[in-house]
């Protein structure tokens, strides 16, 4: 069976902390996969080990079946697995049309020309393009201090995507956005990454949005996964409920 | 090669300048050529400013631009303009090319002292050196351009119209890098260079070959003033020489190509009349104001500075 | 085999003397972050105030040498206070929290005012106050004069790098700015004055700077522009050693004096670049300095 993205045994210990315990994944092309654990469990250490920006202390990871432990974030990026950040990670001073301009720039070649311009016709279209379909087109000659943080997820989100990447992971997409905003702000990311043909993994605290939209769940705890498969039996799992999702029901609970 | 509205507008105020050179008298002719050749140099600080480095050590390659044109044409008796030129470019780019390696992997402050040092380092070599004249340095012979060896009246308006020439072209090249891809590129590496990484870029590339350009250009300016001024000496690797182009560039700005031009204009004016008047509160002058820039004028500044601020400001959100 | 002993003998020399001029740096730098480029300035002020000084009294023979030596201290302590308190005071604490790069900027600016400043109050006619060091004569140690103004210098060096260690360990205040220096947010998150630390901090390492500048002076000739060439020396001390520590300070000081000493026992033209030389392979080995903590970034 081939894998888009494996890890196996995959350990990551900071002197006596461990992050990450034995982690074995396997994601098949086409799946769109929710990763669910509470603070510290090991999710963001996944996904910097898994980008190259975090190298784990054992174990392999395999991507299209090539091993990529040792490979930085520029090498694995241009080999197809793009990212995007808890906090969005733009280029501030610059309009949100260069920022996604950057970005396909630096997606057409790890060489970037010293005089044709950034701005040429071609890349503007494409540009215009996705932020049109992120609904955020009006932000396009704004510079990214101006911009609020819902719409500064989706460039960040946006900037991975314009690249043509095979596989998404996405860091909480909705963090810092309002309660309220959130269900929206997903349901556009989701769509427009469908229509990319994209293999999804996105990291993400409420289980309401996580469940509309993946085929399989993976939840951390203290560094190991503590289930792996359909998002139903997942969240029945009473491990699961008892160390990750129980704080989150009690605390609906209280609201209701 | 179509030229865009600011280019054309560059190149004919060069045309003007230029001309205004017939009239104009000796002393500002001068003037205005020592000014261009530091606003050469300065134009190589700007570079790496718009890419958030800032070097206090450009005085190493205008001081290896200049020695290359006063030594060639010493010890190896060249005095063809563009041959001299062109010795002290490829001298400083090649000195780039092996700094470049160790200076790309250092930001901020490690990148600014290490500039600092490198230039002093010279500055040593060159005051230990009796063959190079020590302290005096020595004179520069005069230039030919293809043949041709201008009367000892001609030479200085010669000069000012090939500066001129040389900075104008210089200007259309720069402003284009700056527009590039890869120009955009330096300036996301301020903004945030770990999301540069993480679309498939190398910023150590990029910004080595902008501190390599930096270098030929800032050579050039050296080259030039060798040849203007007649006379090279260690002080071009000095401290207070890098910091003179540091200062320029931040009142100039880093915006716009034709900004360093304008700044090192005014800077050589003001210095003209301040030298006079006050001759050792230079210095003090300078500190002065460079705060008085900080602190009231901060728009200028804000493009260079702006990345490493929100940088820090997103982890301490995060944090 | 005299050669080496020499090399050895003016490598201790000249680290400890480049020991005292790095430790402010260093001290600064870790507790605020800011890469003080003025630094070589204090050093100067310190070394003109005791030259001065020093050469004044003695050249009116004004009262017996040891009175001298507590001259040159006063006026390095009184020195550095008042330029410290100034520019803290003054001018720094309204920048706190602005880019590091800046900071340099500024500092830099400051080095620019001050070196004019010195030329006004001293004039650019060099002082030489060699009594200091003249008075307390030679010894022979392995078959090699040395001034035992320098051995002393030596064991000032020492005392002082063992106070500010023992300091910084052991005392409560020193916990409090090993705190600051660990994490700034946290300890003031804990009740921690940081603007009085920072006011400290800044005055003592402007102090640690005029007081190496006071006990140099007797040694060299005071002249505008010692200044910045210490800067850069000493921020190769500090760099190896690693920003912020006051071991590697002393580590680094003593590669550094001692890289030196060779190169001007063997190859003098090439001082600074064995110097720095050290330093990049120091870096290319551990980037942070021998003591340094790599801070990373948090994505």
């Amino acid at each position: 069976m081939n894998y888009i993205l494996e890890t196996r045994a995959l350990y990551k210990e900071f002197g006596a902390v461990s992050a990450a315990k034995d982690v074995n994944v396997s994601i098949s092309k086409g799946e769109v996969v929710g990763v669910i654990g509470s603070n510290g469990a090991g999710k963001t250490t996944f996904i910097n080990m898994v980008t190259g920006y975090l190298k784990p202390s054992r174990g392999e990871i395999l991507f299209n079946g090539q091993s990529i432990i040792g490979r930085t974030p520029r090498a694995i990026t241009r080999a197809g697995m793009a990212r995007s950040f808890q906090v969005a990670q733009l280029f501030p001073e610059l309009t949100v049309l260069d920022n996604l301009l950057i970005a396909l720039a630096g997606a057409e070649s790890p060489f970037p020309s010293l005089l044709r311009p950034l701005r040429n016709e071609g890349r503007i279209a494409r540009a215009d393009a996705i932020l049109g379909e992120f609904s955020i087109l009006s932000w396009r000659d704004s510079k990214v201090t101006a911009v609020p943080q819902g719409v500064r997820k989706l460039i960040d989100i946006a900037m991975a995507l314009i690249g043509d990447p095979q596989m998404l992971l996405l860091d909480e997409p909705t963090s810092g956005v309002s309660a309220e905003e959130k269900t929206q702000l997903m349901d556009t990311v989701m769509q427009v990454v469908s229509r990319h043909q994209v293999t999804v993994l996105f990291v993400e605290h409420d289980m309401d949005v996580v469940r509309r939209y993946v085929s399989r769940i993976l939840a951390f705890y203290s560094g190991e996964v503590l289930a792996d498969g359909p998002p139903q039996s997942v969240l029945d799992n009473a491990r699961v409920q008892e160390l990750v999702t129980g704080g989150q029901r009690a605390h609906k609970r209280a609201k209701a | 090669m179509r030229l865009d509205k600011t280019e054309l507008m560059m190149l004919g105020v060069a045309v003007v300048l230029a001309t205004s050179g017939l009239v104009a008298p000796q002393w500002l002719v001068f003037l205005l050529t020592m000014a261009l050749a530091k606003s050469l140099v300065v134009q190589g600080v700007v570079m790496q400013m718009r890419a958030g480095l800032v070097t206090f050590g450009q005085g190493l390659y205008f001081c290896i631009g200049g020695y290359a044109v006063g030594m060639s044409g010493h010890f190896l008796t060249i005095s063809d303009l563009p041959t001299l030129l062109l010795i002290g470019v490829a001298s400083a780019v090649a000195l780039a090319m092996i700094l470049g390696l160790l200076m790309t992997r250092y930001r901020e402050i490690f990148f600014a002292m290490l500039s600092l040092a490198f230039s002093m380092i010279l500055y040593g070599m060159l005051v230990k050196s009796p063959g190079l004249g020590s302290t005096d340095g020595f004179n520069v012979i005069a230039w030919t351009l293809f043949g041709w060896s201008p009367a000892s009246g001609q030479a200085p308006l010669a000069l000012f119209v090939i500066i001129i020439a040389v900075s104008a072209v210089l200007a259309v090249l720069l402003h284009r890098y700056g527009h590039s891809s890869a120009g955009a590129m330096c300036e996301a590496i301020r903004e945030n260079e770990v999301r540069v990484e993480y679309l498939g870029q190398s910023p150590r590339w990029v910004l080595y070959m902008n501190y390599v350009a930096a270098a030929g250009v800032s050579a050039l300016g050296g080259g030039f003033m060798a040849l203007a001024a007649g006379h090279i000496d260690p002080e071009m690797a000095y401290w207070i020489t890098s910091g003179e182009f540091v200062f320029i560039a931040l009142l100039g700005g880093t915006s716009h190509v034709a900004a360093p031009i304008l700044a090192a204009i005014l800077f050589a004016v003001v210095r003209t009349y301040a030298i006079e008047l006050v001759p050792h509160s230079w210095q003090m002058i300078l500190g002065v104001t460079l705060l008085a820039i900080i602190v009231f004028l901060p728009k200028g500044l804000w493009s260079l500075l702006s990345g490493q601020a929100r940088r820090a400001k997103a982890v301490e959100a995060k944090a | 085999m005299l050669s080496v002993y020499a090399v050895l003998i003016d490598g201790a020399i000249y680290a400890s003397w480049l020991f005292l001029v790095a430790a402010g740096l260093t001290v600064i730098y870790g507790v605020m972050r800011i890469l003080n480029m003025a630094h070589g300035s204090f050093y100067a002020i310190g070394a003109y105030a005791a030259a001065s000084l020093v050469g004044w009294y003695f050249n009116n023979g004004v009262g017996p040498v040891w009175v001298g030596y507590l001259m040159m201290l006063g006026c390095a302590l009184a020195a550095g206070l008042a330029v410290g308190l100034l520019i803290e005071r003054g001018l720094l604490r309204f920048m706190y929290g602005r880019d590091e790069v800046l900071m340099v900027i500024i500092t830099y600016a400051l080095l620019l005012i001050l070196e004019d400043a010195m030329k006004m109050v001293w004039g650019v006619n060099p002082y030489f106050a060699y009594q200091p060091y003249a008075a307390m004569g030679r010894s022979v140690l392995a078959g090699l004069k040395v001034s035992n103004y320098d051995l002393m210098l030596v064991g000032v060096s020492l005392v002082i790098g063992f106070a500010l260690w023992l300091w910084l360990e052991r005392t409560h205040q020193g916990k409090v700015l090993r705190a600051v220096i660990h994490d700034r947010e946290v300890a003031q998150a804990m009740g921690v004055n940081v603007r009085r630390v920072f006011t400290l901090v800044f005055v003592l390492g402007t102090v640690l700077g005029t007081l190496a500048g006071a006990l140099t002076a007797p040694a060299i000739s005071v002249a505008p522009g010692i200044g910045v060439e210490i800067i850069v020396l000493a921020f190769a001390v500090v760099v190896i050693g690693g920003m912020g520590s006051i071991e590697g300070a002393a580590l680094g000081a003593l590669l550094v004096g001692l890289s030196r000493a060779a190169a001007v026992h063997y190859a003098p033209q090439f001082e600074l670049f064995v110097i720095y030389g050290v330093m990049a392979l120091v870096l290319a080995v551990r980037p942070q300095g021998l003591f340094g903590r790599v801070l990373a970034r948090k994505i």
